[in-house]
């Protein structure tokens, strides 16, 4: 009775604590500038389901995409054991389901530990890769403190999860037996069990089955509650995230329609810009963005959505030749200025000013104008995130809120603006060509 | 052989209409080397008979730089002259050999109003070899040759055309090497985001040269490229690498141009 009291604290409060975190995330999404992803539901779906389901974009590099479908998918299947759990949990049941299902029953939990011991596997390679290989995507200086750590932490939490899995089947198995019901025939239990448990007593099997179902079910609430602090937050994200992606071409910047009104009244001879500024009655806004509020929700989601891969930033020709920018990094700073805002907001209230913002305290001009738009980071991107637009959003604030930029582009401006070229050529000259040799 | 290239506006005056609209570019009317590529592409329209004209000095930048270095409001003044322009003449058609005016045309200008079927001009010669209009005898002047394809970003990733350059190359009869970065995994030339017009920000080597060495790794005869800045970059590349006597970079219109021996 009182582990039934005791799992239901647990059950209510973790996902109690979950939602009231997932709400908070939402709510700082939803501090971005709008921007329509609702078109074109049937494409999104597509999208969805090949990059975030099919997680088509991993097999791009083979290696980590076989290890990560291990992992993931032994998460995904292990779900169906976590009904279990919450069922035998709540009404103080053993293996509830055991009875209705039969051989169906071992199938599972035998697929089950197939795949665990895939993703106990996978975890032991991927924790080598980032401590011991030292793969450079994942040790750079971006990473250094806390987001290595939090990496870390999560295959640690993986490593103990597992083997509560096997502990808990085990120490089970072996009891079985000993209670006379025979082999459970589990995949990998029935020979793990014995070798590990076989000739403890009932009473220490009974404490060990224990600690290996709690010890799962511990772990599985940690591990939810952990997500929306971590990095790991991608194992749900990516789902929206792929959902409202770009399905334009990636060449096509967005049009700011702010603009387009100012531009439109200057070059009509007749606008009467009062009026049609009343029309309009847009509330004025900043062009660009100097801070998180500026950018749209989806890019708001895509730094909540970034798994610090690292990807994108070891496709990045700026990086790669030695400059500031990392694309990982514009994810990073957003996501934590984000967190830093949105806490601000509900402790202080809505118009609260810290002082700083996410372009200058977190991103800084000289990454922002290495960047040459070239959508390598976009490509490589697993689950479709877009650094490039908020790079160009910022930079818009630079040149359009400020006029700071290099001098040469200065010149560049000054070129269209006054020959129509971005060179000091003659608009009448441009024809020449067709008549030199 | 001289060059028939009928502006917008004579063909106007004379009541008629091109089929096409070649869009020059800044670099294309401007730049010493990007003008041989927009004389090599104007001889292949001559010669397959394209019905096509130019706007000349009514042309103007198309906004790209301006909008990648953020400057929206000289991108929209740029695009809303231009498609007055066009509007002017009723075009439905453009080529371009610049894959930024390209994109520019292609996917930003309808948001404001200019809406155009825009193709870049590997994909007309493309068309007009498909077509039966341009023949390439057997064993032309490349044949053999090692050519790569450097992927502009602004063809390759911005507006997925990864082929059509390519089976012109194969159409030279040479061997066509890839670059381990190449296609949806291109390395940029250094030139995209405006930074044609700056320095490189402060790193350990310029990414050109990254890019040229890359290429150079394959010991090719030619590198080939279709896009005026990406020539300029790899230009620079193989000079800096010393390796101009050995390697040539030429436009995708160029290599079809020498090799029908316009």
């Amino acid at each position: 009775m009182i582990s039934v009291i005791l799992f239901l604290i647990l059950l209510i409060g973790g996902f109690g604590f979950f939602g009231w975190n997932v709400l908070k995330v939402r709510s700082n999404i939803r501090l971005g500038r709008d921007i329509d992803r609702t078109d074109n539901k049937k494409e999104r779906w597509k999208t969805m389901i090949l990059v975030a389901l099919g997680q088509k974009k991993m097999f791009t590099r083979p290696i980590p995409a076989l290890l990560h479908l291990a992992i993931y998918a032994a998460f995904v299947i292990t779900q169906i054991e976590l009904i279990e759990i919450i069922v035998d949990g709540v009404f103080g049941t053993h293996r509830f389901f055991k009875e209705s299902l039969g051989g169906g029953y071992t199938f599972i939990i035998s697929f089950i530990e197939i795949l665990s011991v895939l993703a106990l596997i996978a975890t032991f390679a991927f924790l080598s890769r980032r401590n011991l290989l030292k793969i450079p995507r994942l040790n750079m200086k971006e990473m250094n403190g806390w987001p290595k750590m939090d990496a870390n932490m999560i295959l640690y939490m993986e490593l103990i999860l597992v083997s509560c899995i096997f502990t808990m089947n085990g120490t089970d198995e072996v009891m079985h037996k000993m209670n006379g019901g025979g082999s459970y025939g589990f995949s990998i239990s029935s020979f793990l069990g014995p070798f590990f448990f076989e000739g403890m007593s009932m009473g220490t099997l009974q404490i060990l089955e224990r600690i290996g179902w709690w010890g799962h079910v511990f772990m599985v609430f940690s591990f939810l509650n952990y997500l929306p602090y971590s990095k790991h937050f991608h194992i749900l994200l990516a789902f929206p995230n792929t959902y409202y992606s770009n399905l334009d071409k990636k060449g096509r910047f967005t049009n700011m329609d702010s603009v387009t009104t100012e531009v439109k009244l200057m070059m009509d001879p007749d606008a009467d810009a009062f009026v049609a500024t009343a029309e309009g009655a847009l509330e004025p806004q900043r062009f660009g963005a100097k801070d998180v509020a500026d950018l749209t929700w989806k890019s708001l989601m895509d730094s909540y959505t970034c798994t610090e891969c690292g990807r994108c930033t070891s496709s990045c020709p700026a990086n790669i030749t030695g400059k500031l920018l990392s694309p990982r990094k514009i994810m990073m700073d957003t996501r934590d200025r984000l967190t830093e805002v949105g806490d601000n907001i509900r402790k202080y209230g809505k118009d609260y000013e810290d002082g700083k913002s996410l372009l200058g305290d977190y991103i800084t001009e000289e990454e922002l104008w290495a960047c040459t738009s070239c959508n390598a980071c976009v490509q490589e991107c697993p689950i479709n995130i877009d650094p490039l637009s908020i790079i160009i959003d910022l930079r818009r604030y630079l040149v359009m809120e400020e006029s700071n930029m290099p001098t040469e582009l200065t010149g560049m401006l000054t070129n269209i603006e006054n020959n129509g070229a971005p060179w000091q050529f003659s608009p009448s000259d441009r024809l020449n060509w067709a008549n030199e040799e | 052989m001289s060059l028939t290239v009928p502006t917008m506006a004579e063909m106007m005056a004379k009541g008629e209409s091109p089929e096409i609209l070649f869009w020059v570019g800044c670099s294309g009317s401007f730049d010493d080397r990007a003008k041989k590529i927009t004389k090599a592409l104007v001889k292949i329209l001559n010669n397959c008979k394209v019905n096509f004209a130019v706007l000349g000095a009514e042309e103007s930048c198309t906004g790209d730089p301006a909008k990648r270095a953020g400057n929206e409001f000289t991108f929209q003044m740029q695009a809303m002259m231009n498609i007055q322009v066009l509007e002017g003449y009723d075009v439905q058609k453009i080529v371009t050999a610049c894959p930024h005016c390209f994109n520019t045309l292609k996917n930003e200008y309808p948001e404001l109003g200019g809406n155009y079927e825009v193709i870049h001009h590997t994909q007309l010669i493309q068309e007009l070899i498909n077509q039966g209009k341009l023949v390439l005898s057997d064993g032309g002047m490349y044949k053999g040759k090692k050519i790569t394809f450097h992927d502009p970003c602004y063809l390759g990733r911005a507006n997925d055309v990864y082929e059509a350059p390519r089976a012109l190359i194969e159409k030279l009869d040479s061997e066509l090497v890839e670059m381990k970065r190449c296609k949806t995994k291109g390395l940029c030339c250094g030139a995209g985001g405006a930074q044609m017009f700056k320095e490189a920000e402060k790193g350990n080597k310029e990414i050109n040269i990254e890019r040229t060495e890359e290429a150079l790794e394959l010991k090719p005869d030619i590198i080939a490229t279709g896009c005026p800045f990406c020539n300029t970059m790899m230009t620079d590349g193989v000079k800096n690498l010393e390796k101009e006597r050995e390697v040539e970079v030429l436009d995708v219109a160029e290599l079809i141009a020498n090799a029908a021996d316009l």
